[in-house]
């Protein structure tokens, strides 16, 4: 069971309370973009077994959209933070890499 | 090979059983092959059979790094159906259930293909309208199924309740010849087919790294070794994405966790597939007496094998309110797997970035049912460059928009 701490309004729930949103710190990319571009925005997904990012909302409760720092593999909760970021915060990072060590996620480290 | 026959069964009860042999080989890996695949389930045995078979490339090893059939094909609820809506799909379902027909005579291995018939039960108006269209589809395409009204779907299922206060039965998709098999037979069968023509099942082999020279692939290095090939498959199901990675290249592929669950073993009650999309639940008995239910996939990336437990009751709610005898029932056994879903619901069987590198992943919740069919295609591929079966299931059918869109077919249950 995956259990999650929204950043926002500091409850913490189970998955049922939460509606998970797909990968996070996606680049949009639009008009005038490559079309290589443009097919790995919409469709090429990270997938990894291990540390992963990922948009996450309160539905049953603030109704916020947050970012989780999760690993697929055992379904630990690195930590949450705010949707308004465009990358992970330090302390986040910090966090995974002291669980770990030699990490990386497209271009984060 | 010794063939199994009823004369076999009667020479060894006169011998006390000391003349069987192992079903397939354990080698050591050779230090080159023509072609490596990657993963000993089902679709990965099947690929390397029909290359034999079908194309006489025998010079083939099956690495896989767990146990034989011990992923998604152990793991599945066994059921074979080829009711889809969109062409592509409807061939290569059809051709895997028609092998599946003759797969115990063509494997001279006991599959226990039961074709009891499939239901998929229409429980809103939009679901009735649904499968009207796909009993169309499937008439054009040569796929026997029919709707049925809810009085048939009462005398072949009598222990539904078809006036469920929030969700009546309007009636069904049938197809009478779709139905089961046991799944561990299936892999089992392949493998002992594959030892026989002459092929490497190794189990107990991780792929760590995939080696590649000018864009063309040379071979894998695996936890027993570095072993080279002309060619090479990735058939891994839930960690394509992961083997995908060590080639060098990313999937439009996601995976989630999906669970099944069985139940003690009772008298007889049901000898058909029923499947109910709306409410998220399917349920079959297998011949031991188990209702076998399966039900919905996690809703975020994990490779737990184990799934979230909030499904189980969904779906075991969902079918005691069309079951109503199922409510006392207790469960024996639930377990996961992971499954690798695609945007549009529909595999890929295609050629990569890398030369010489095939990958045959995507079948999402649905993959068992396909084995023969994705294996006869994905050989053909191999040793072809194309295939009729598999051209429409391309990596890069994304990049240029044509879709095979099964969200409706395949969206919850298998």
């Amino acid at each position: 069971m995956l259990i999650l701490e929204c950043p926002c309004c500091g409850v913490r729930g189970e998955e049922t309370e939460f509606h998970g949103g797909g990968e996070a710190h996606i680049k949009r990319s639009g008009p005038g973009s490559s079309d290589e571009a443009f097919h790995d925005y919409l469709f090429a997904k990270e997938n990894p077994r291990g540390v992963h990012f990922e948009r996450w909302r309160h539905v049953y409760g603030c109704g916020k959209w947050f970012h989780a720092a999760r690993c697929t593999q055992t379904l630990e909760v690195f930590g949450t933070y705010s949707a308004q970021t465009t990358e992970p915060p330090q302390d986040i990072k910090d966090k995974i890499s002291a669980r770990r060590p030699g990490w990386t996620w497209r271009e984060f480290a | 090979m010794k063939r199994y026959s009823v004369f076999a069964v009667a020479r060894e009860a006169a011998r006390y059983h000391t003349g069987w042999e192992r079903a397939w080989k354990s080698p050591a890996p050779k230090k080159k092959y023509d072609v490596i695949i990657i993963g000993a389930g089902g679709h990965g045995l099947a690929t390397a059979y029909y290359l034999g078979k079908n194309h006489g490339i025998r010079n083939v090893a099956i690495v896989e790094k767990g146990w034989l059939g011990g992923g998604n094909t152990g793991r599945n609820t066994t059921i074979i159906r080829s009711n889809y809506l969109q062409d592509p799909s409807a061939a290569i379902y059809e051709k895997a259930r028609s092998l599946y027909e003759t797969m115990s005579q063509d494997l001279n291995y006991n599959v226990m293909y039961s074709p009891r018939g499939v239901m998929m039960l229409a429980q809103t108006e939009h679901e009735v309208r649904g499968y009207l269209r796909t009993a169309h589809a499937n008439a054009l395409q040569g796929v026997d199924t029919r709707f049925i009204q809810p009085d048939e779907v009462k005398k072949l299922v009598p222990i539904i309740n078809l006036d469920g206060p929030r969700y009546p039965v309007l009636g069904a998709l049938w197809q009478a010849r779709a139905g089961t098999a046991r799944h561990d037979a299936v892999a089992w069968g392949y493998a002992r087919a594959c030892s026989d023509m002459g092929m490497d099942v190794i189990q107990q082999c991780e792929v760590t790294s995939i080696r590649q020279t000018g864009g063309k692939v040379t071979g894998v290095d695996t936890t027993k070794g570095s072993i080279d090939c002309d060619k090479l498959g990735i058939v891994v199901a839930g960690h394509s994405g992961v083997v995908a990675d060590m080639a060098g290249f990313r999937l439009p592929i996601e995976s989630v966790a999906l669970q099944a669950l069985v139940s003690e073993p009772i008298k007889p009650c049901m000898d058909v597939v029923v499947m109910a999309n709306t409410v998220h639940g399917y349920m079959s008995q297998s011949d031991k007496g188990e209702m076998v239910i399966g039900g919905g996939a996690d809703g975020y990336n994990n490779y737990t094998q184990r799934g979230s437990f909030h499904h189980i009751e969904e779906t075991v709610r969902a079918l005691v309110e069309t079951f109503p005898m199922i409510s006392r029932l207790k469960m024996l056994r639930q377990w996961g797997g992971i499954v690798d879903m695609t945007g549009d619901r529909s595999p890929i069987l295609s050629k990569t970035p890398l030369e010489g590198c095939f990958i045959n992943c995507g079948w999402g919740t649905g993959g068992f049912k396909a084995i023969p069919g994705s294996g006869w295609g994905m050989a053909e591929l191999m040793a072809k460059g194309q295939s009729p079966l598999t051209d429409e299931f391309s990596l890069y059918r994304f990049r240029e928009g044509k879709f095979i869109d099964e969200s409706v077919a395949a969206g919850v249950a298998h």
